[in-house]
Formats: C-alpha cells, structure tokens, sequence
C-alpha cells in the first residue's frame, strides 16, 4: 500500500490505533479498505486516532483454543467507542465496566502487539 | 407454493468412526423415506459445509457418494443460519419449478472428528482475520460481549439466562437422541466453569456429532401438509465490531420481512423453533422476534410460557443447548422437531397445537438471520 493508507498500526506491529475518514460524505471506519464502505468513494484519509474511548461491551475470556492465548487467560476482550467516532474490539483491564472511559497503551498478546485499555483518569 | 414433506435426523453427540459423509447419508435417507420418496424423485441437494471435511464442492461430493444425480446441487454457507436459508432457497427452487423435491442435507462428525481446541479455533475464525482475531476471541467471547451490553441496556442478569439453559435441558430429556439427559437448575448454570463471562459452561452449545435432513416439494406427500407460508432474510454485518445498535439488529429486520411475506402475525404463532447457540442468543432472539418484550423474556421462562404445555412451546426437542450441535445440522434439528409436531409425531413431547410456526436462525455474530414461517394443512 503507499501513501496515508500504509500508515502502520498495531495490526502491523506498531504500537498505534489508526481509522480513515472519508472527505467526501465524512464517515469514519476502523477496518481498512481503499474505499468509503458507506458512499464508495475511495482514498479515505487515514488518521491516526488519540486512542481515548468509552467502554461498549466487555467480556472476560476464561478458555482460550490455542496455547499461546491460554497462557495469558482470563483477559478482558472490549469493545470500545473511540473519540473519533468508530468502534474497535481490543485487551482491556479485567475490571472495566460498560461507560468506563479509558485510553489504550499497547501489550504483547501470544507474542503479537495489541491495544490494552485502561481507565482514562481525565481532568 | 412448497412442503416440507420429510425429515430425518440422527442422534446428536458422539458418533465415533462416523464421517462427516456418513452422517449426511444417515439423515438423508431418513428424510426420504419419511417423504414417503425414492432416491431416484430426488432432483435437487442443498447441502451445508463441514468444517471437519472441508470440500469446495460438497454437493456434488455427496450426491456421488449417495447415489443421486441431480439437475440441481450446491452447497450454501451462513453459519449458523445455513439450514434455514437452505429451506428458503429450496422452497423457491420448487416454487420456481426448478426442481420438484429438493433434499436439504449436512451432517458433520464435529466433536469426534477433530479436538475441541480446533472446533473453537476453527469457529473464531468467523471474527474479523486483522482486527479481532489476533486478540483471541472465541465464539462464546463474541457473544459474551453482546451479552454484556444486552444485560446492561435492558437490565438482564446472569439468573435470567440461565433460566434458558434449564429449559433446553428440561425438554432434552424426552428427547432419545438429545445429547444430555441430566436435568440441570439454575444454581447449577451459575456454578459451571466461566467460558467468556458473562457466558458459563451451561449457557454455551455443545459440540457435537450429528445429521439433519429434510425435503422440501411441489406438492405434499403426506396426510398432514407442512407448508412453507413465508421466509425472509436480513444481513447487516459480519464481525461483532461492526455490529449496529441492539436495536437495529437483523432479527426484527427478517421477521418484519417474513410477516409481510407470508400475511402472518406473531399472535398467530402456536410453536416456536429459535436458534440458542448461547442462552443469551435465545434470549435476545425471543425478544427481537416480538415473543416476548424487551428484558421480559426469562420472566415467561419462569412462567412457563415456553414450555411444552404452555402458550408458545419452544425448541421441544432441548434446541442446541441441550439436544447439539453440529454445525449446520444444528439449527436443522429445529426444523425436524417442528415437523414432527405439526404432523402430530413427537410422541411425549407432543404440544397441543402446532398449527403455525415460526423458526428464526442466525449465523455469525448475530450476523445473518432467516426467519420461516410453516403452516400446517390438512
């Protein structure tokens, strides 16, 4: 990929949380594609998001189905509302709860970097 | 116009030494003779996949291996919701004249065939293959997510799911080929071993050996007629990340489909067959559905709304939680109990009246969804 659509996020080993937004009709989407899934226009910008949300769902996952995932169990899988406006399913603290808001750091998950989030004490 | 004019089904649970082939053929020549047919007035086979044997042509891998020659046959991929939307397309290839009995056919030797590690891997893989993934999901954690924020928006508790588990298991007991046959309380859900929380053992399907079959016809071959009165389907994602809102989910967009299509009303309905890959799946379902409002569900549970005297007999054969689950076989068994109600046959677990019915499926994540309407016709 070249361009803004090749910035490098965690599903590629860096540590960071990227979504594209469309400059045409301006909706957000977290899973990469060279086009606006919701008017087809392509090239949606890529950004590079502050990594703060909210706490949608959670769910403690207690038996895993590979030996690398069952080393690390229970862990917490999220799914979490970004500022910027798009959803992501993500590693978070065991104990969150649906409204936490909270900001995502990166951990090493069955040898892989993914987003851990945390609670966002903001001001 | 179309029929369901026969069904078989195998035993769920282990079937060891069965391939996933032999399962199919089991169910299929079960469903034929049920049809009162031969082999030979078959002229259509919709089969599902088997994960197990994965083949890119399974249909016609079956047809061979059965002995049929049909002039139509493919295989259809929905997940969970494969064996209703194979009864949807079978009812219009043969109201469409395409072909005159179409066998609708899957089977899968999944709990001896493979480990249970592969099974949950395998099934994972439904989740998105960058984005979710590598975060190590399961099956049970997708859904454990929506159960979290269904409980959270609609004031559901742990109690109440398991109130579901119970039930499945309640009519699985005189079921014969049900995969369990001890009874379980509520107390005991709760104390089973976390899966993905807010799921627990006892809210989560097994996996399970097992064959389902049934043909769909032009005309009825029985006394009773089981008529197909309307279906409907409706997608509105694959991966549980982009999911709409709870209530913009794909259950009322089908049913509100299938009343149009089919000129009936849930108040209509005398039986209800509902896929309960988790109890919270059959609870949110339920409720999408309109048979029962939001957050009321487990109260008519407790009530004994579905059980098999009582107003809306549900899944009386134990459903997936109790009866199995094999794959696309899995939800297929619910069609197979709900004809057997209709034409008077489930012995002790006849209901009352089984005039209409409604079954739903879903596959995915909540993902693609079918929902069928049946009469019946003397």
């Amino acid at each position: 990929m070249s361009g803004s659509q090749g910035m490098a996020d965690w599903t590629t080993g860096e540590g960071a949380i990227v979504y594209q937004s469309c400059a045409s009709c301006g909706a957000v989407q977290y899973f990469r594609r060279a086009f606006c899934a919701v008017c087809g226009v392509p090239n949606p910008q890529t950004r590079r998001s502050t990594g703060r949300g909210r706490i949608y769902a959670t769910s403690l996952v207690c038996r895993a189905a590979t030996p690398e995932a069952r080393a690390h169990v229970p862990y917490n899988i999220v799914l979490v509302d970004c500022d910027e406006g798009f959803r992501m399913m993500a590693h978070g603290e065991k104990d969150l709860a649906i409204g936490d808001e909270v900001v995502a750091r990166f951990e090493l998950f069955a040898g892989r970097l993914v987003p851990h989030f945390t609670r966002d004490h903001r001001e | 116009m179309s029929f369901i004019t026969g069904v078989g089904l195998t035993s769920y649970g282990k079937h060891e030494g069965s391939s996933s082939l032999d399962l199919m053929s089991e169910a299929a020549a079960l469903a034929i003779a049920d049809a009162g047919l031969r082999r030979s007035d078959i002229d259509g086979i919709l089969c599902g996949y088997s994960t197990v044997s994965p083949h890119i042509m399974l249909a016609t891998v079956f047809a061979e291996h059965f002995g049929i020659r049909p002039s139509y046959a493919h295989a259809v991929q929905v997940g969970g919701a494969t064996g209703l939307a194979m009864a949807m397309l079978a009812h219009h290839l043969v109201d469409a004249n395409v072909a005159r009995h179409v066998l609708v056919v899957a089977g899968e030797n999944r709990l001896t065939g493979q480990s249970r590690d592969a099974s949950i891997q395998a099934l994972a893989q439904v989740g998105h293959a960058d984005y979710e993934v590598s975060l190590g999901p399961t099956i049970p954690a997708y859904y454990g997510l929506v159960a979290s924020r269904y409980m959270h928006e609609y004031g559901v508790t742990q109690e109440d799911l398991a109130e579901f588990a119970v039930l499945m298991r309640r009519h699985a007991l005189d079921h014969p080929g049900a995969q369990f046959h001890d009874p379980i309380t509520v107390a005991d859900v709760m104390a089973s071993k976390p899966v993905a929380l807010p799921l627990k053992l006892l809210d989560c399907c097994p996996v399970s050996d097992g064959g389902a079959a049934f043909v769909v016809s032009r005309e009825r071959t029985g006394e009773t007629g089981v008529r197909v009165r309307g279906c409907a389907q409706a997608h509105t994602h694959q991966h549980v990340t982009a999911a709409p809102r709870l209530s913009e989910l794909g259950a009322e967009i089908a049913i509100g489909r299938a009343k149009e299509a089919s000129s009936i009303a849930i108040s209509d309905v005398r039986y209800a067959a509902v896929y309960d890959s988790f109890t919270i799946t059959l609870l949110m379902l339920l409720e999408d559905l309109g048979l029962a409002g939001r957050g009321e569900a487990a109260a008519r549970v407790r009530a004994g709304h579905f059980s098999r005297d009582g107003a809306m007999p549900l899944n009386t054969h134990g459903g997936l939680l109790s009866y199995g689950h094999c794959g696309v076989g899995g939800a297929m068994a619910h069609l197979v109990e709900t004809h057997l109600q209709m034409t008077g046959r489930a012995g002790p677990r006849q209901v009352a009246d089984a005039s209409v019915a409604l079954l739903h499926g879903d596959g995915g994540v909540l993902s693609s969804h079918v929902s069928m309407f049946l009469e019946q016709v003397r």
